[in-house]
């Protein structure tokens, strides 16, 4: 079988141009369909910036929140209720919400203003510079060195802006694992200190932090959440809310499907009908073989192995142009929305073997039906 | 030199053990036709056949007088409607279609009228292309394809792909092809169609004088009367019947 496949190989890797038009079409779709689905990872990722920074295993938030971003202000007992709930190990108060600053050379630039409990700064990031405890000084805040920073100037330790007239001072810079959707930078402050400079309606906590004392306590803590009319959601699950809610709430879904449907399209039609093509011009070979004494189940090994050569070869080659891509998007652009996920790379190798299995499938009917009586016949 | 007996003397006595021995195609009672109905075209009326190892047979007649459809019968690539084909002993057409893609690649060979070499592949893959089928190791199948391109006069051509080589050039890389897996039936299809007069004499003459031998029935399908002389036997067909024959006076 081994020399089998190796005739395969010469037989497609030799037809140069051939060989070349199809790997440009797998690669191609197989770039369209990476590109568009990491685009979308990303912006989805992106979109939980902060449920990923933050941390924390459950958040508990008004039932019609549906994006971090447009959070809710729940009364100060829903937290009392929340700490005295069964299973609750703790629980934390937390800000989030937009504010503007105005920045030394006087621009003003939207921030999102994350206010960490007092007592515990549960959530609080990693800082680069600065120390942690120095938030609690007067008009202390934490920047996050992500790729919205230059937005604020790049502002180091004591730099100073104004945030609705209140002044501002920077005591930390912090890393962030994922940045915002929005190209906004992000500010940490303490949870007393965002409602007092933040105009605010008059319920001001947006989500409260919760760890169970168990995974077990989790369903407990839900249930008793919804007895009280709020939501208590695992990471996990407020981060797949956000998703569905840009899935399908909003354009991007539909659109991103649609563009992942055109590239299979288009990688189906240029890969399927060249090695068609492949094999129409190889058809009377592969009957010469066959009147030599080739079984046809030889013959559908050979067209399989050319599918799948191609296929692979290509795919890998898409997936590698899509990362080179994005990387060097990134290199320009930091804060640009698109990252690969094993989804990602799944789907698109799923979408290679649906174009294998149909480009073969016609290739292999084809050759089937040659009888080598054609040959003779000329 | 050539002496035309009718057709009802053309079967040989196969009486004798020896004799049945060294029959290598003996096919009895042939018949097929094409399409049904008023579009039915009888290709195969009867036809009774019996070829001996080491003689060379040639089948000549007009087109359309059923000789290609008679020679992919006898080498197990078309199903006959009736009758049966015996090469070498074995009832080709009571194999499955494995047994019989088997039975071709060791014991025929196939010459085709253009030859069918892989333009991508060079002329050494072209040759070892039924060694590899026999799954031989891959280098020493290209090993033994170039020791047959030396036989057939290409030494030294076989990294070359075959349209870089002459009408005879490729004709003979087809008929390397056919031999390195040594079959005991070699089948040429209209082999000087392609060629002018004098290369398709040589190569029939290179197959003749090298190629045949006493373990080895060559048959050829031809218009060309210029390379009659290299047969044993002539058989003439006509409207799907075998007509006659001239034997090559002793």
């Amino acid at each position: 079988m081994k020399g089998i496949l190796k005739l395969a190989y010469k037989l497609l890797v030799n037809d140069r141009a051939k060989f070349t038009a199809l790997l440009v079409g797998i690669t191609f779709a197989v770039f369209l369909m990476m590109f568009v689905t990491s685009m979308f990872a990303g912006i989805l990722n992106h979109a939980s910036s902060t449920v990923i920074n933050i941390g924390a295993s459950m958040w508990v938030m008004d039932p019609a929140v549906q994006t971090i971003a447009n959070s809710i202000g729940m009364p100060d007992y829903v937290l009392d209720a929340v700490r005295s709930m069964e299973g609750v190990k703790y629980a934390v108060p937390l800000y989030s919400g937009g504010a503007l600053v105005r920045l030394p050379d006087g621009a003003y630039q939207s921030v999102t203003v994350v206010g960490l409990d007092d007592t515990s700064l549960f959530g609080r990031p990693q800082l680069y510079e600065g120390k942690i405890e120095n938030i609690y000084a007067e008009n202390g805040f934490v920047v996050v060195r992500d790729s919205e920073y230059s937005k604020l100037e790049s502002p180091r330790l004591g730099s100073e802006f104004e945030l609705n007239d209140h002044r501002g001072v920077i005591v930390g810079i912090a890393s962030a694992a994922t940045s915002g959707l929005f190209g906004i930078p992000t500010l940490y402050t303490t949870y007393e200190r965002a409602i007092q400079y933040i105009p605010n309606p008059r319920y001001t906590i947006s989500y409260v932090l919760v760890e169970p004392k168990s995974p077990g306590d989790i369903p407990k803590i839900k249930q008793q959440a919804a007895a009280l009319g709020y939501n208590a959601l695992t990471k996990d699950e407020f981060m797949r809310k956000i998703s569905d809610f840009y899935v399908f709430q909003t354009g991007v879904g539909t659109n991103i499907l649609i563009m992942t449907v055109i590239s299979f399209i288009v990688g189906l039609s240029i890969s399927g009908q060249t090695f068609y093509t492949f094999i129409l011009e190889n058809l009377e070979r592969f009957g010469a073989l066959k009147a030599i004494g080739t079984k046809s189940r030889e013959l559908v090994v050979m067209i399989l192995f050319q599918a799948a050569f191609t296929s692979l070869t290509g795919y890998g080659l898409g997936v590698g142009l899509c990362t080179l891509l994005i990387v060097l998007a990134k290199l320009r652009l930091p804060s640009y929305a698109a990252m690969e996920t094993p989804v990602n790379l799944l789907i698109a190798f799923v979408m290679v073997l649906i174009i294998t299995g149909i480009s073969s499938y016609v290739g292999v009917r084809r050759v089937l039906r040659i009888e080598p009586f054609d040959i003779f016949r000329g | 030199m050539w002496e035309y007996v009718e057709f009802c003397e053309l079967s040989r006595s196969t009486s004798s053990e020896d004799e049945m021995a060294n029959v290598a195609i003996q096919a009895k009672g042939l018949n097929r036709w094409f399409g049904e109905g008023e579009a039915k075209t009888n290709a195969l009326r009867d036809v009774e056949l019996e070829t001996v190892f080491g003689e060379m047979v040639y089948i000549v007649g007009p087109s359309g007088s059923g000789k290609t459809t008679l020679l992919s019968v006898l080498s197990g690539i078309l199903r006959p409607n009736s009758g049966s084909v015996s090469v070498d002993g074995v009832d080709i057409w009571s194999l499955n279609a494995d047994q019989l893609a088997e039975f071709r690649l060791s014991k025929i060979g196939f010459v085709f009228q253009d030859y069918h070499l892989f333009p991508r592949l060079n002329t050494a893959e072209n040759v070892a292309i039924p060694l590899i089928l026999k799954k031989r190791d891959w280098d020493e199948s290209i090993h033994e394809a170039a020791k047959y391109l030396d036989i057939v006069g290409l030494k030294g051509r076989a990294d070359l792909p075959p349209v870089k080589l002459s009408g005879g050039e490729q004709q003979r890389v087809a008929i390397a092809r056919a031999m390195i897996g040594q079959p005991d039936i070699l089948i040429m299809d209209e082999p000087t169609a392609s060629l002018d007069g004098d290369t398709g004499q040589s190569i029939l003459k290179f197959v003749h004088d090298n190629i045949l031998n006493a373990n080895r029935c060559i048959v050829v399908v031809t218009h060309d009367s210029r390379i009659y002389e290299y047969a044993s036997r002539i058989l003439t067909m006509a409207d799907g019947r075998l007509t006659g024959t001239q034997e090559r006076a002793a």
